[in-house]
């Protein structure tokens, strides 16, 4: 079969820095991947082409790269399974990350996010003898994160490192959460604080789940974020807007069935925090003028008594 | 066609004009529709972060009244409908976990047993009435009109629990229905990115860059509206727009963001009074004056 691809290139001796997009057509086996068909193009028709591989059986995370717009690694990826009847490919180098050539991105950015989470155990104590011991139960809960292969598509997608590159970034937050999960680590709570309270930590991701979807390992980046938000709230992290909307969306929920948009945005601003409240004042305005102003006095679902019993219920459950 | 309907939170909110719009379209095209009125906020996945059992058991609860009734549940929000989409997949999946759901429940008088399906309106445009069915219902095609579509995150992800592949049109859903009503999609990558609303509240320097960057983009690509299928995008995409266009471009807000029933709306003739397109922050004026120039089919 035919692959058909349009490669986005770039010469970093080109010194106005253009990036150019070219468009190469290969005659591949059925079952041949993108990594194949670009290898291929590499060695038969353009060696100028770069791109980084290694052990083309998705374990060593090298050939992360954009196809037709989400990150993906290209060794798992078969062309007939994206492009049956020869529809064109756009590949792209990874976002998110500096490019070095074509389709190679350096790793520099990746890695110093890793090393902003402390990536190490760091148990508070020797054992008398042997080994460290975990549980079972405690290792296979860590199988999630430590899938992680590093290859970067989570990073490449994140829509929050898109305009932030401050955000600490998935993959890195996955790999916190490993941390704080693990038995044998003496940090869990400064790290909870940590991310909390760090600028970029883990109230800036938006839960668009684009890590969860682009992630070729399963490690779901995303859910991992949102455990550690739970965590960092039970370990009595109370200072942030993000505990504050979530706190207040709960409770909304419980007090009236559904959500009261007028007291989730007063409560997440804080009611003591004038700046933020006054910050409001003009959006609400607008809003009024067009007739749109949520109502100040919250509808209530029909039942909302119900939804009532059921939060005792459950909080009286885990309580 | 009959569906148990969902609005959500914020089409009975800070959106009003999507609910009337939507009935307003819903009602030309025939589709009854029982409102939810006892049915709970989906949780949005913010009460999720610090309950996601509750988040499912107020789902469940929801599910199991429109089972009751024997119908499919019909919701206006994106959010609304990935959120519904997620809990529905985990209970399906885990018959355990349902019945300890189904539990708290029984003081209701419910029990789900795992048959109700979820669509947004978009979706019961396209699989249930079919495009050319739709298209019978339009007055005028909306010829020349360039509308950006933007998606919002839980309408396209996660693919799995939306049922993507066995549902393959859903992924060109929005664009599909921009092109049956005669209009061009402006095509940009931004369309299933983030709009920044989860996050409006927490680092708005973040929440508006990614406004600006949408809106801003689309409108430098020649679009003259963009089309979502989430209240919560609008919300911010229109709503802070001026403040995001200011801040981040130095420009002004200049891109109308339109629900899906106005889009439809404008097709089947209605005026701007029925679909609500005064309430928008940033103004509809100049879309609504294209497509009343259109020509009308007889």
């Amino acid at each position: 079969m035919q692959a058909n691809l349009k490669v986005k290139r770039f010469d970093p001796a080109d010194e106005g820095g253009k990036t150019w997009w070219q468009e190469y057509k290969v005659d591949v086996h059925p079952d041949s991947t993108v990594l194949d068909s670009l290898i291929q193009i590499r060695e038969q028709d353009d060696g100028t082409l770069a791109l980084r591989c290694a052990c083309r059986a998705s374990i060593c995370g090298s050939c992360g790269m954009k196809v037709n717009g989400d990150a993906k690694l290209v060794c798992k990826t078969r062309v007939v399974d994206i492009a049956p009847n020869g529809e064109q490919l756009v590949i792209e180098p990874m976002g998110n990350q500096h490019v070095i050539r074509d389709l190679v991105v350096s790793l520099d950015t990746f890695f110093s996010q890793i090393q902003r989470v402390d990536p190490f155990l760091q148990p508070d104590h020797v054992p008398e003898q042997g080994e460290y011991i975990a549980s079972n139960d405690s290792m296979e809960n860590l199988l999630t994160s430590m899938n992680c292969i590093m290859c970067g598509c989570c990073v490449s997608d994140c829509t929050v490192l898109e305009v932030d590159a401050n955000f600490i970034g998935p993959a890195a937050l996955a790999k916190a959460w490993r941390f704080t999960e693990d038995p044998r680590d003496s940090k869990r709570d400064e790290r909870l604080k940590v991310l909390n309270d760090e600028a970029g930590g883990i109230w800036d991701c938006t839960r668009c789940l684009k890590c969860v979807e682009v992630c070729p390992k399963g490690v779901a980046p995303m859910d991992r974020i949102m455990e550690l938000r739970e965590s960092a709230i039970e370990a009595g992290n109370t200072n942030t807007p993000g505990y504050h909307h979530t706190e207040s969306f709960y409770n909304s929920v419980k007090k009236n069935g559904r959500l009261d948009e007028t007291r989730l945005a007063m409560d997440s601003a804080g009611w003591t925090n004038i700046p933020r409240l006054l910050d409001l004042v003009p959006i609400g305005i607008a809003a009024m003028r067009k007739g749109k102003l949520p109502p100040l006095i919250p509808h209530k679902s029909e039942d909302h008594k119900k939804v009532k019993d059921l939060y005792d219920n459950v909080e009286g459950e885990s309580s | 066609m009959k569906y148990a309907f969902y609005p959500g939170c914020v089409a009975r909110g800070g959106a009003p004009e999507l609910y009337d719009s939507a009935l307003a379209v819903m009602d030309r095209l025939d589709i009854e529709h029982v409102e939810l009125t006892k049915a709970a906020c989906t949780g949005a996945g913010v009460l999720q972060e610090k309950n996601l059992k509750m988040g499912d058991i107020l789902n469940v609860r929801t599910f199991a009244m429109a089972e009751q009734m024997g119908l499919p549940i019909m919701v206006l929000c994106s959010t609304c409908q990935g959120v519904m989409a997620q809990a529905n997949h985990r209970v399906k999946r885990d018959p355990e976990y349902l019945a300890e759901i189904n539990k708290h429940l029984e003081d209701e008088g419910l029990e789900y047993k795992g048959t109700t399906s979820v669509k947004h309106l978009l979706w019961v445009l396209i699989e249930d009435i079919g495009l050319d069915k739709l298209k019978e219902t339009f007055t005028r095609e909306l010829t020349g009109m360039n509308m950006a579509p933007f998606y919002g995150c839980y309408m396209v992800r996660p693919s799995d629990a939306l049922e993507f592949s066995s549902n393959p049109q859903r992924e060109t859903s929005l664009e599909d229905l921009i092109q049956s009503v005669g209009g061009n999609v402006t095509d940009f990558a931004g369309k299933t990115a983030c709009c920044g609303f989860p996050i409006l509240f927490i680092n708005q320097a973040n929440s508006m860059k990614m406004v600006a960057n949408h809106t801003g983009t689309a409108k430098d690509l020649g679009a003259d509206a963009m089309v979502t299928p989430c209240p919560l995008c609008h919300l911010n995409l229109d709503g802070y727009q001026p403040k995001a266009r200011r801040q981040v471009r130095g420009d002004k807000a200049d891109l109308p963001v339109i629900h899906v029933p106005q889009l439809i709306g404008l097709a089947m003739g209605m005026n701007e009074k029925t679909l609500g397109l005064k309430k928008h922050i940033v103004s509809t004026k100049k879309i609504v004056r294209m497509a009343e120039a259109l020509p009308s089919k007889v």
